[in-house]
């Protein structure tokens, strides 16, 4: 099981590395689609299909977007040259990812193994979730009923990324 | 925007309908099967951007669409607010309460107001994407003619 999520994590990590530099732009957005689709098949794989249907239809949506916007703008990729402040700021983050990775080291040293879940909430939502809620999908039951917040806040975030596309979209058409 | 092809044009035609229908089943079913209000909202989303794309821009007015999806993204979020504070005034003080009788697991109608979160977050979600869209469309019309 895990090797194949290894095999998989390793593409999408090629495909975002080649996002990064490919020169075309065009070309980066779709190796940037291969993290999208390979994150679908990670999710397929782990026994989650509604986040594999959202990620696979909000991934296709996305690409299309992002190809209308390329192929409306430029193509190529202003490259910046080394400056000194360039410099300082790898650096940094140079330093600030040792130190994420070494706490991150310590940290999973103390998980439990791979796919086990030992929550007591987690148990208790899987075991009664049917019964409180009335949803035969356990995954919509907790998204309405016990954690119905969460998920008002992500509607109030895409109300709001609509109404700033709408403003910033008017603003720039009236000048 | 221009049109694309008469062949493009047909099948667009034909499959936008039944893209919908399984944008409205992911939406109604989502208390059943894998899916619910995101997925199903953008499915819907993506038959109406499918039909924008193959048809062109000249064919519908585009800003009289873009006042109705932004409104109806507001109305749908409004309704889910004032659904969930009923449950804050119907039997206890509990925000997002489920107060609609609950039904028997695994039917169509069952699991109280579930459904009716999912079918209003469904229309909010396709709304603001559609939205978004002919935005980003109108924008550059408006670019072009000057």
């Amino acid at each position: 099981m895990e090797t194949l999520l290894s095999v998989i994590l390793v593409f999408m990590i090629i495909g975002a590395i080649y996002a990064l530099h490919a020169r075309d732009l065009l070309s980066a957005v779709i190796a940037q689609g291969i993290v999208g689709y390979g994150l679908v098949i990670c999710f397929l794989h782990l026994k989650a299909p509604d986040l594999a249907i959202v990620q696979i239809v909000v991934e296709t949506i996305t690409l299309i977007i992002m190809v209308a916007v390329v192929l409306d703008s430029s193509r190529k990729e202003i490259k910046a040259g080394f400056t000194r402040g360039n410099v300082i700021n790898m650096i940094t983050a140079m330093v600030f990812i040792g130190f994420l990775v070494y706490f991150f080291s310590l940290a999973i040293e103390s998980l439990h193994v791979f796919g086990d879940h030992p929550l007591r909430m987690a148990e208790t939502y899987a075991k009664e979730g049917a019964e409180k809620t009335g949803a035969a999908n356990l995954v919509t039951g907790v998204l309405w009923d016990f954690r119905g917040y969460d998920t008002l806040g992500e509607a109030t975030i895409l109300f709001t990324a609509a109404l700033g596309v709408l403003t910033v979209l008017r603003l720039r058409g009236k000048k | 925007m221009k049109g694309l092809t008469p062949i493009v044009k047909k099948v667009a035609q034909l499959m936008s309908g039944i893209i919908f229908m399984y944008g409205i089943y992911i939406v109604t079913h989502g208390h059943l099967t894998p899916g619910g209000a995101f997925a199903g909202g953008i499915i819907l989303a993506g038959s109406f951007i499918l039909l924008i794309l193959a048809f062109g821009s000249e064919v519908i007015k585009l800003r009289k669409e873009e006042t109705g999806s932004s409104f109806t993204e507001s109305v749908a979020i409004l309704a889910t607010i004032i659904l969930a504070t009923a449950g804050f005034f119907a039997g206890s003080m509990v925000f997002f309460n489920n107060y609609l009788p609950k039904g028997t697991v695994g039917e169509l109608v069952s699991a109280g107001a579930i459904p009716l979160y999912n079918i209003f977050i469904g229309v909010e979600v396709a709304a603001a994407i559609v939205t978004i869209f002919l935005a980003l469309i109108i924008f550059k019309e408006e670019e072009e003619k000057r």
